[in-house]
């Protein structure tokens, strides 16, 4: 080795320490959400003989999925730096909707309107497209922020639900969603391969594609994307018609695997899912994280909820306990954006 | 700093880094009661740094700082503050949706035993403030409604009336018109005779020789000189800041220049009485191939809507924007950039995304050209990797966060995103501002190399350096309307002052 080869090899040694120790504060967004799920596994493996085994995986996977389907479009409008809080009405209404328009039992009392199963698919998509795009054009069109007109589209798909079941439950779905939702193949559940593969396609979209970096570079500075040309009122609008798909689907495939379509029936998901891609790690302030951090705070809460089953735990207890988890995420969140501003200033 | 008198702020040894990045590396410096100390250097060389040092900004550094000859550390800018020292940010950091007299007492508002605000002596008092300061601004109007340069002086007084010991100016005149800059200097003049320490931080180095005492030079992170104001030239302290030969860089425009007689080029953007409500009146304009139209005019003229209305950000009220032989208005700025227009905006934080990579700035405005579905990374590094080449920006690393470089090659990036794919119509706002002078060397070469190019470009400033040293035409605008032309004639800055 000639001493300019071990004068460089020095330097870099030096060196490392320090870009370690930036590395390790800039990743700290990915770094903590992982933490937190190697920690809380081992603290319920140990705390619990039914955990740690291969059946309760299956039901923590099974558990999370319609989440999961719900999540990855609301990864897109939070890495936008904007919210959806319809997702759960929409999944709602989405679910009935799908029954709506299948024969059901003489014993359902709705006036329904029974269709060939691929049309009453379709007429559901197409009813939570609709309610997508009300909710980007008043974003986009009319200048709504997204909390306020999200807050609005969440009671009219309530409402729209109310008005479709009136109380009452419906059991039937096309046999198609039936399928996905609620029977296995090879012992895995088509909903988790179908939450599988919605978040493999949102992480390919998001990394692979023009829209992908559009979505980062948006939610990274809005005003700069727009000052290069770039159509934000077009990728936001999107964005939004695209969370309402995803609730759309995770709310069809929903019904069929609780076995029944009714109101406030997904109530919980609108949390569930905010909390899952905020734990993740994906910043409240756009253009950070993605799929691979909202898989992580899927489990995370997965983890959590099923977890605390097997240690037997007050039910009461456990909301306030999954409140606490979700604001100890928000304040790493806050904190992350923090220190990576710093190293970078 | 002045013989005999000994130094209130003493700082030694100071070193600062940003993850990894040394910003300053063993700086001294000394400020005395009852001077005014300038500090120049090119952008990046570590002045901004060591004053919010001083101002309790940043609070983790080494090397030792001594406050009336005892040490001490800042935790934050409050611990500064109860310390005497204050200072004047390089952006604006007034709240626009209150009054004045709300901006200029600014947490320390007058209150009664109860705590309850007395609005009307607040109002007396800071109309009074002002007035020491040669501001006639109604202490009652929304500070947002007053020119930008006001507001600026609004900010200034502020700070000065304080009763701060130490105050720290930093690019205070980069808004300010001449009669200004003027007042702005009488005032700090008073405050160093009544024993207030000042720093003063400017590119314009003929204001720093004017004002300062004694003038300290910085070079990547390091004091390369410290001198009295009287004992130097602009020549000597470009040199020390750039370390060659640099005082033929900068001209002065002093002495007239003449611009070049009207081209037969085919027009290829045409302003046509454009309105925008109380900012512009019936603006009409063409620029023609291969040539540089500089648009100048005071702070508030209008110039930074008519750029927004150009790339079609804003809507004008009437009037159309004629490109090529297509008459329109853009509904977005995406519609513009299709039309072959380019858009740099007078600041480099809303044109760039610092957290990303340097690579994927210089791309995000082509990207439809280079791919349809999916990206394509290794073509993005390239044209990135040619621009940097072409645009001598440095560092030369195409993954690197675009915020850990420097700002005049931030700049740079600005510009580079728009130049893989060259665009018909360049529109730039300010597009040195704030550069040092190699930098600002470095872009008003690029800018002739594209006017070569063929492509027309429009320059908007408030600095009438930045317009001589560009501009084929000028066009000069007052208060929303074009009260100037300037074509195939000799030219000033005293004339090009005179008209706006």
């Amino acid at each position: 080795m000639t001493t300019d080869d071990s004068a460089t090899a020095a330097a870099a040694n030096r060196k490392r320490p320090r870009s370690f120790a930036a590395m390790l504060r800039s990743q700290m967004r990915n770094i903590a959400p992982f933490v937190t799920l190697i920690c809380l596994t081992g603290f319920f493996a140990v705390a619990s003989p039914s955990f740690a085994t291969l059946d309760n995986l299956g039901n923590i996977l099974t558990q999370i999925s319609v989440t999961g389907i719900i999540a990855v479009g609301l990864t897109f409008v939070i890495l936008c730096a904007e919210i959806d809080l319809s997702i759960a009405s929409i999944a709602n209404v989405t679910g009935i909707a799908v029954a709506y328009f299948t024969a059901q039992e003489s014993y359902v009392n709705i006036a329904n309107m029974p269709m060939p199963g691929w049309a009453a698919i379709l007429l559901a998509l197409g009813l939570c497209a609709m309610l997508g795009l009300v909710n980007s054009l008043g974003l986009t069109v009319i200048g709504i922020p997204s909390f306020i007109m999200t807050l609005a589209m969440m009671q009219i798909a309530a409402g729209i639900s109310a008005l479709l079941v009136r109380g009452q439950i419906a059991y039937k779905v096309p046999p198609l969603v039936s399928t996905l939702g609620s029977s296995s193949i090879g012992g895995v559940p088509w909903i988790v391969i179908v939450a599988a593969l919605m978040l493999l396609g949102g992480h390919l979209v998001l990394t692979y594609t023009r829209f992908g970096r559009y979505i980062y570079m948006v939610g990274g500075n809005r005003e700069a994307a727009e000052y290069s040309g770039l159509n934000v009122k077009l990728i936001l609008g999107s964005v939004m018609v695209i969370s309402a798909i995803c609730a759309g689907i995770g709310g069809m495939l929903g019904v069929a695997h609780f076995g029944s379509a009714q109101q406030n029936e997904f109530d919980s998901y609108l949390l569930d899912s905010i909390a899952a891609v905020v734990v993740g790690g994906t910043s409240l302030f756009g253009g950070r994280g993605g799929i691979p951090n909202t898989i992580v705070g899927l489990c995370v809460l997965g983890v959590l909820n099923n977890g605390l089953d097997h240690v037997n735990i007050d039910s009461f207890l456990k909301i306030l306990i999954r409140g606490l988890i979700l604001l100890a995420a928000l304040v790493i969140n806050v904190y992350a954006q923090r220190w990576r501003d710093r190293t970078a200033e | 700093m002045p013989q005999g008198r000994s130094p209130i702020l003493e700082l030694s040894g100071i070193t600062k880094t940003f993850g990894g990045v040394e910003a300053l590396r063993g700086v001294d410096f000394a400020l005395s009661a009852g001077e005014i100390h300038g500090l120049v250097g090119e952008n990046g060389a570590g002045k901004s740094t060591l004053m919010k040092i001083i101002a309790g900004v940043h609070a983790e550094f080494s090397g030792r700082f001594v406050l009336d000859g005892r040490e001490t550390r800042f935790r934050s800018v409050r611990d500064a503050r109860a310390a005497g020292i204050a200072m004047v940010h390089q952006e604006l950091s007034v709240v626009p949706d209150l009054s004045v007299a709300e901006n200029v007492f600014l947490g320390a508002q007058p209150t009664n035993r109860l705590g309850v605000v007395q609005w009307r002596r607040m109002a007396r008092e800071a109309r009074e403030q002002l007035a020491r300061f040669g501001i006639d601004a109604d202490p009652l109007s929304r500070l947002g409604d007053l020119p930008i340069g006001l507001q600026q002086l609004i900010e200034i007084a502020r700070v000065l009336s304080s009763g701060a010991r130490i105050i720290i100016l930093d690019e205070p005149t980069s808004a300010l018109s001449p009669p200004e800059v003027e007042r702005l200097f009488a005032t700090l003049r008073r405050l160093r005779d009544a024993g207030t320490g000042i720093v003063f931080i400017s590119h314009f180095i003929e204001d720093i020789l004017r004002v300062s005492d004694a003038v300290t030079v910085f070079r990547n992170g390091r004091k390369v000189a410290d001198t009295p104001a009287a004992a130097t030239s602009k020549g000597a302290l470009i040199e020390a800041m750039i370390g060659k030969g640099g005082e033929t860089l900068e001209e002065s425009y002093t002495d007239e220049i003449a611009l070049p007689p009207p081209s037969d080029r085919p027009v290829v953007l045409k302003a046509n009485r454009l309105s925008l409500a109380r900012n512009l009146q019936d603006v009409s304009f063409q620029v023609r191939s291969g040539e540089v139209l500089g648009i100048y005019g005071f702070m508030g003229c209008g110039q930074l809507e008519l750029a927004r209305i150009l790339f079609g950000k804003l809507s004008p009220d009437h009037g159309t924007v004629v490109i090529g032989d297509d008459e329109k208005t853009f509904g977005s700025t995406a519609d513009a950039r299709r039309a072959g227009i380019a858009f740099v905006a007078e600041s480099r934080r809303a044109m760039l995304f610092l957290q990303e990579p340097v690579y994927k700035n210089i791309s995000i405005s082509i990207l439809d050209r280079l791919s349809s579905l999916f990206l394509k990374p290794s073509r993005e590094r390239a044209i990135a990797a040619r621009q940097i080449e072409q645009l001598q920006i440095r560092p030369a690393a195409v993954e690197l966060e675009l915020g850990m470089l420097s700002g005049g090659n931030q700049q740079k990036v600005a510009l580079a995103k728009w130049l893989s794919y060259p665009p018909r119509v360049l529109v730039l706002c300010e597009p040195t501002r704030g550069m040092d002078v190699g930098a600002k060397n470095d872009v008003i070469n690029i800018i002739r190399d594209l006017r070569a190019r063929g492509l027309a470009v429009i320059v908007l400033s408030t600095e009438p350096e930045t317009v001589l040293s560009l501009a084929d035409r000028i066009i000069v605008l007052k208060r929303g309307t074009v009260v100037r032309e300037f074509s195939n004639e000799a030219i000033s800055k005293d004339r090009l002052l005179e008209a706006a």
